[in-house]
């Protein structure tokens, strides 16, 4: 029996310590046994609450485990094992333990069991990701933490008032179903929404995670958002609205993705367009779809790193990310293309690789609960993630035209870090049975009908075509070095601008007014003097000082010359 | 690197045989659709074609539309540092001057 019930944040946060008081080898070491052994002692134990506290008549539920909990911690540990891997060659202290620490923030999150611990949690994967984007160095990059942290801290900040709110109306902090029939209920709503990139609160994904480091990027892609999936989960599976919104994010942003330039930019528009899928499979809240939606979770946390693994390969070796300046890498960087290729197939849901078996269960939901247009919505979205994810990262990267650009491929413990993401997209892709083990629940479905195969295969082959006539017509938007103006333009350029106005209006109003009260004053002062000296009646003229000291020491003798005559 | 090896797309040829061997793909696919009988659940399925055509057309319309809008979408790739910079430079001149002295 196991006998220690540490919490899996446990092992990260010492993890983190550790690493900050070693260095080279020995840190290495740490890092990758970490994630190992934190993986085993979660294995080991068994559901239920395992450490519970009072506070303020409160009970508090840090590290409770069940089978959605449970499928998140898993994937966590896969994912911080495959980014530790990929950072292995760093040599990069803050990035290290902010890596540790993000890690440990989100295994807390998925295991806290009411919503202040969870609060706290939701607060540190904020403050320990943002180094992540910091550790760039850039101005660029400090400006996009910065914004990222805003945000983020933002949506802490109305959980936390959210949870007061629920902690009044219930006399529980407990984090289970929360629904939408309370002030409470809709405050968490949108902290959630907003660290699930809702549309319009969805800028600070793409604006921040192409601006972090090669490897920090990968890790961020894993945790902040699926952490914001569980929770939706957990608290609100069911809500028709997130069907709503969860269909129009798997399409709204293919479109910026076809137009974007930076490669890693467009793969943060598709993660919200995966995430999407996620959200409308919990909105659905059928067995058939939340399975969906956590299964999609677990495999695009693969895919999608190995997805970033790769652009980040391409950055890290030839310091460009941008597509109009890149091209023809497949010469020499063979396996990072081949890698490439493996994520784009599992993002785009190809039968045999990994995102097929999760998303036509989403899909397959929406069909059988009756909706007809959000399935529509979500073949399109399926078309189109194919189109910028399946097809225009790997072409424009490693295709296209010849760059000129002859860099190798990267360092082995990348390329081992994208070797092992690739053999899970396939792994799960073909024996998707160990997986659906996993779920929280038994609905016995099956991806690999003839009905699903063909289809699929027929939209994405069809999907390809279109890719191919376009660009052989010419019609095919190119890549150009460009920005392309989204949410943010509001709170980068007209909020700031609005300011800037309003406060040298405000400047010049409050100028005007001073000087006008001045001139007032001016008059009346000069009124009154004309008056004093005019009429000589009024209560002072103009005597001068010396005369005043003068009359002064005339009425002192007086008085001295007095008290010496008694 | 003068005497480098042509990589395999560079010559016509290949990228003629892979195209080929897609396009055959594609009519095998719509084939298919003939042979194999699907369990639909929405009608529109039961129509020949349906994906492939949903595919291509919204591919095509996806191209289409985001193209639109790059014409009021697209900016400079230094747009949100533009100002930032010529802030910097008028604070620079503006130093130079002497006009920002506070004694003024």
């Amino acid at each position: 029996m196991w006998m220690i019930e540490l919490p899996p944040f446990a092992p990260f946060f010492i993890g983190a310590l550790l690493v900050l008081a070693t260095s080279g080898v020995l840190r290495a070491a740490i890092m990758l046994v970490v994630p190992i052994l934190g993986a085993l002692n979660l294995w080991m134990t068994p559901e239920g609450i395992h450490l519970q506290l009072m506070f303020l008549d409160y009970q508090l539920i840090p590290y409770r485990l069940d089978k959605l909990s449970l499928m998140f911690g898993y994937i966590f540990h896969i994912a911080a094992l495959l980014g530790i891997i990929y950072s292995l060659h760093l040599r990069d202290t803050v990035q290290q333990v902010s890596a540790m620490l993000y890690a440990g923030s989100g295994l807390g999150a998925v295991f806290a069991g009411d919503l202040l611990s969870l609060f706290v949690f939701w607060e540190l994967l904020a403050f320990t990701s943002v180094f992540l984007i910091w550790a760039r160095r850039s101005q660029r990059s400090f400006a996009a933490g910065m914004r990222y942290l805003i945000i983020q801290v933002l949506s802490g900040v109305i959980l936390l008032i959210g949870a007061i709110f629920y902690a009044k109306e219930h006399n529980s902090l407990a984090f289970d179903y929360i629904g939408l029939d309370s002030v409470a209920g809709w405050l968490i709503f949108i902290a959630f929404g907003i660290k699930c990139a809702f549309p319009f609160a969805h800028n600070w994904l793409t604006d921040a995670y192409p601006e972090a480091t090669v490897t920090g990027t990968v890790f961020l892609s894993a945790f902040t958002t699926k952490v914001a999936v569980y929770s939706l989960a957990r608290g609100y599976p069911g809500i028709e609205l997130l069907v709503y919104i969860g269909a129009a994010m798997t399409c709204f942003p293919i479109f910026f993705a076809v137009i974007e330039n930076d490669l890693r930019r467009v793969l943060a528009y598709s993660l919200i367009n995966q995430v999407g899928f996620m959200v409308v499979g919990i909105g659905i809240g059928t067995a058939l779809a939340i399975n969906g939606a956590v299964s999609h979770a677990f495999n695009d946390v693969i895919f999608k790193g190995l997805l970033f693994m790769s652009m980040g390969a391409v950055l890290h070796m030839t310091g460009r990310i941008n597509g109009s300046e890149l091209g023809g890498l497949y010469k020499t960087m063979p396996k990072t293309t081949v890698f490439c290729i493996i994520g784009a197939a599992s993002i785009s849901a190809f039968p045999l690789f990994s995102g097929f078996v999760s998303k036509s269960m989403v899909m397959s939901a929406a069909l059988e609960e009756g909706y007809d247009w959000i399935w529509l919505m979500l073949l399109f979205a399926s078309a189109g993630v194919f189109h910028h994810a399946g097809i225009k990262i790997p072409y424009f990267a490693f295709f296209a035209h010849d760059s000129g650009i002859r860099a190798n491929d990267p360092p082995l413990n990348m390329l081992l870090a994208m070797g092992i993401a690739a053999t899970l997209c396939i792994g799960i892709g073909v024996y998707p049975q160990a997986m659906y083990s996993l779920l929280p629940f038994d609905t016995g479905y099956n991806p690999y009908d003839a009905t699903h195969v063909l289809a699929q295969t027929q939209l994405l082959f069809f999907s390809a075509l279109a890719f191919v006539w376009l660009n052989k017509k010419g019609l095919y938007p190119p890549e150009l070095p460009s920005t392309n103006l989204d949410i943010d333009w509001f709170y980068r350029k007209v909020f700031p601008k609005a300011l800037h106005r309003s406060s040298i209006m405000i400047i010049k109003l409050d100028s005007n007014i001073r000087q006008s009260a001045q001139q007032k004053m001016e008059t009346q002062l000069s009124w009154i003097r004309a008056k004093c000296q005019g009429g000589k009646e009024g209560a002072s003229g103009n005597y001068p000082l010396g005369s005043m000291t003068l009359w002064v020491a005339v009425v002192l003798g007086v008085y001295l010359f007095l008290s010496v005559l008694k | 690197m003068k005497d480098e090896k042509p990589g395999l797309f560079d010559s016509p040829r290949n990228v003629k045989i892979l195209l080929g061997g897609f396009y055959i793909c594609c009519i095998a696919l719509l084939v298919l659709d003939f042979v194999i009988h699907r369990h639909i659940i929405h009608r529109w399925e039961s129509l020949w074609g349906f994906y492939p055509l949903y595919g291509f057309v919204g591919c095509s319309i996806l191209v289409f539309v985001a193209t639109w809008m790059r014409s009021f979408l697209m900016r400079d790739e230094d747009y949100y540092e533009k100002d930032q910079h010529s802030d910097n430079q008028q604070k620079q001149l503006a130093t130079q001057k002497g006009a920002n002295d506070v004694d003024d």
